[in-house]
């Protein structure tokens, strides 16, 4: 089969690989129709992501129909067209039962702290993932779906992943009727969260971004309020005035480890990888525009090692921080009653489709934002 | 304002948020939300087992230390191979996630990983190509410079960098190829 495989930092190809085997009775293997590239699949793109290892293969969202299933598997039969969540969840251990599906104990071997991701490098615990013409899924009891006869391609690919986050962030903030909520990051996240935080009864959401065309976009999409942060000396001292002196309520870091706007703290983390958590611009910037005791939600993506964050600002001002990988299947049953009613139109987001043998081009286009790009899709050669 | 009992007034009432936006408030109430408690036991997760199956290993898989054991279900992409193998086998065996040294062998492992397999690769038919690996190409389909430029984009300021950190490594590892061979073939002469 094709796959889209791992070089090094900025460097990937698509080779030939082995069809995955089934390994345990209650995995399937789900021959991919649509995958997507997510802002995650970034952090390890340019090496920024511990134990990220030559010839895996990324991608963590993506919707597929069932080619083989395991002794065991009762719920999917071959031939189901089937979306699956970017978690690997055993739906048995402690935290599953609670709902805390992205925290799964039984599938991550390499790391506690983090339960398994598709095609997420070792540190999510070294499965390949779904930018290729087929993937494994454990535990296709637990995750999996079928999709819905009413819901697009487009929008399922997005429900694995980017909506959930944006809506799971909006969650964190714990939002109540009026908060002013202040979303950091116009990407696909940042944008599902702005608009989420509407459901939840938000007064005001402002978006906060260095592109352009991700803030038009905040502003048609999210019905938003955009500030581009380079258009101010401080944008943490423009949302204080833009508040009254008061601060938000709310911020949702929707950026993670990458972020840009402080050249020493970009440089430092991203370029030489001296903070090797990433660099927190972002998140200091949501601390510091929040009023005290406001509520700061983290859903961007940061690596395991240290980060500059200020904590100091954090624990003065009383402030509360959320944060987690998203428990997606948890979203699932309210998010598709949104879809469905059209309250969330994550489709919309879409602005490339590249196939899984131009996919070198799908990479850079999307973590240099050229071409206006938002969400780039791969379309795998067998689909 | 914040030095007085009242927060600043926002500029639109609820009503007119519900007016102006479709969905407004669906989920307002803050304890009806699908993770509002963080903690909901689950009636039904699909899974048919207390605890899972065990997968076979392979080969003896390596894991945290934090973890008890190996958990039932792993993934067996990449087995750790050569130098970067061995560098990534200890940083398992003996560090836990809480000691920088763990992470910091990991990353210490996926330098010398790629460089491997970039050496080995000129072994094979089809060589690393650092201009088709980047996709860097798409700078001129994909409209490279207007995308950048006249933007007020942030990263302007630290692309120039971007360069030298993918292209510099390369060329420092050309130059040695090359003045090693010079030095070989002047030897040869003399
Ligand atoms: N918690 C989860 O489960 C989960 C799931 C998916 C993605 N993520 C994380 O969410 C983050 C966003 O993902 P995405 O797909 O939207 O990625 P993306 O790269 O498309 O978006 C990130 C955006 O942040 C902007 N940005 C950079 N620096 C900024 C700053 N200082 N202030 C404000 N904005 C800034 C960028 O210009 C970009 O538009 C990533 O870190 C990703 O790892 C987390
Ligand atoms: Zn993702
Ligand atoms: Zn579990």
């Amino acid at each position: 089969m094709r796959a889209m495989v791992y070089r090094g930092p900025y460097k990937i190809r698509v080779e030939e690989k082995d069809i995955p085997a089934i390994e345990h009775p209650n995995d399937a293997i789900v021959r991919v129709t649509l995958a997507a590239i997510c802002g995650s699949d970034l952090h390890m793109y340019h090496g920024a992501m511990p134990d990220t290892r030559i010839g895996m293969t990324f991608g963590h969202e993506f919707i597929g129909v069932v080619e083989q299933v395991g002794s065991s598997v009762q719920n999917l039969q071959v031939g189901d067209r089937v979306m699956v969540p970017f978690n690997i969840c055993c739906g048995s251990c402690w935290y599953c039962t609670r709902g805390l599906y992205s925290n799964c104990n039984n599938t991550n071997a390499n790391h506690y702290a983090v339960g398994g991701i598709y095609g997420y490098s070792h540190t999510a615990g070294g499965y390949d993932g779904a930018q290729s013409e087929y993937v494994r899924v454990p535990f296709a009891d637990v995750g999996p779906t079928l999709i819905p006869d009413w819901m697009s391609d487009e929008d399922a690919v997005l429900l694995t992943d980017a909506a959930p986050t944006g809506y799971f962030g909006a969650q964190l903030g714990d939002i109540v009727e009026g908060d002013v909520v202040i979303v950091f990051g116009a990407g696909p996240v940042g944008l599902l969260a702005a608009r989420s935080a509407w459901l939840m009864g938000a007064g005001r959401v402002i978006v906060i971004d260095h592109l352009d065309y991700r803030l038009e976009k905040a502003r048609e999409f999210a019905q938003a309020e955009t500030f581009n942060f380079t258009e101010y000396r401080d944008i943490v001292l423009e949302m204080k005035k833009q508040t009254d002196f008061f601060g938000a309520d709310v911020a949702i870091e929707a950026v993670g480890a990458e972020a840009d706007g402080a050249f020493f703290q970009h440089v430092t983390a991203s370029k030489l990888k001296l903070q090797g958590g990433g660099s927190p611009v972002a998140l200091n910037w949501a601390i510091d525009s929040v009023r005290k005791g406001g509520t700061i939600s983290v859903v961007g993506g940061f690596g395991p090692l240290f980060s500059n964050v200020k904590m100091g600002d954090l624990m003065n001002k009383g402030l509360t921080l959320h944060s987690n990988q998203t428990p997606v299947k948890r979203q699932w049953p309210r998010l598709f009653e949104h879809v469905r009613n059209g309250y969330l139109k994550p489709r919309e987001l879409v602005t490339h489709r590249f196939p899984l043998e131009h996919i070198t081009e799908g990479y850079h286009v999307f973590s240099s934002k050229l071409d206006g790009c938002i969400k780039p899709l791969v379309v795998p050669s067998a689909a | 304002m914040a030095y007085t009992p009242q927060k600043p007034p926002i500029a639109e009432s609820s009503d007119a948020l519900r007016e102006r936006i479709s969905g407004w408030g669906v989920d307002l109430d803050p304890k009806d939300r699908p993770s509002a408690r963080r903690l909901v036991f689950q009636e039904n997760t699909g899974a048919h087992w207390q605890f899972p199956e065990r997968q076979p290993q392979k080969w003896p898989r390596e894991r945290s230390i934090e973890h008890k054991f190996l958990t039932p279900v792993f993934g067996t992409a990449c087995p750790p191979k050569g130098l970067s193998g061995t560098i990534r086998r200890l940083a398992y065996a003996r560090y836990s996630e809480g000691q920088s040294a763990h992470w910091l062998l990991l990353v210490l492992a996926d330098r010398v990983d790629a460089w491997e397999h970039h050496l080995t690769s000129f072994l094979t038919l089809r060589p690393d190509n650092p201009i088709t690996e980047t996709g860097v190409l798409s700078e001129f389909t994909r409209h490279g410079l207007s995308s950048r430029f006249g933007q007020h984009r942030a990263d302007l300021k630290h692309q120039w960098l971007d360069p030298i950190v993918v292209a510099g490594p390369w060329l420092a590892a050309a130059w040695l190829v090359f003045s090693g061979a010079r030095k070989l073939v002047r030897r040869a002469q003399s």
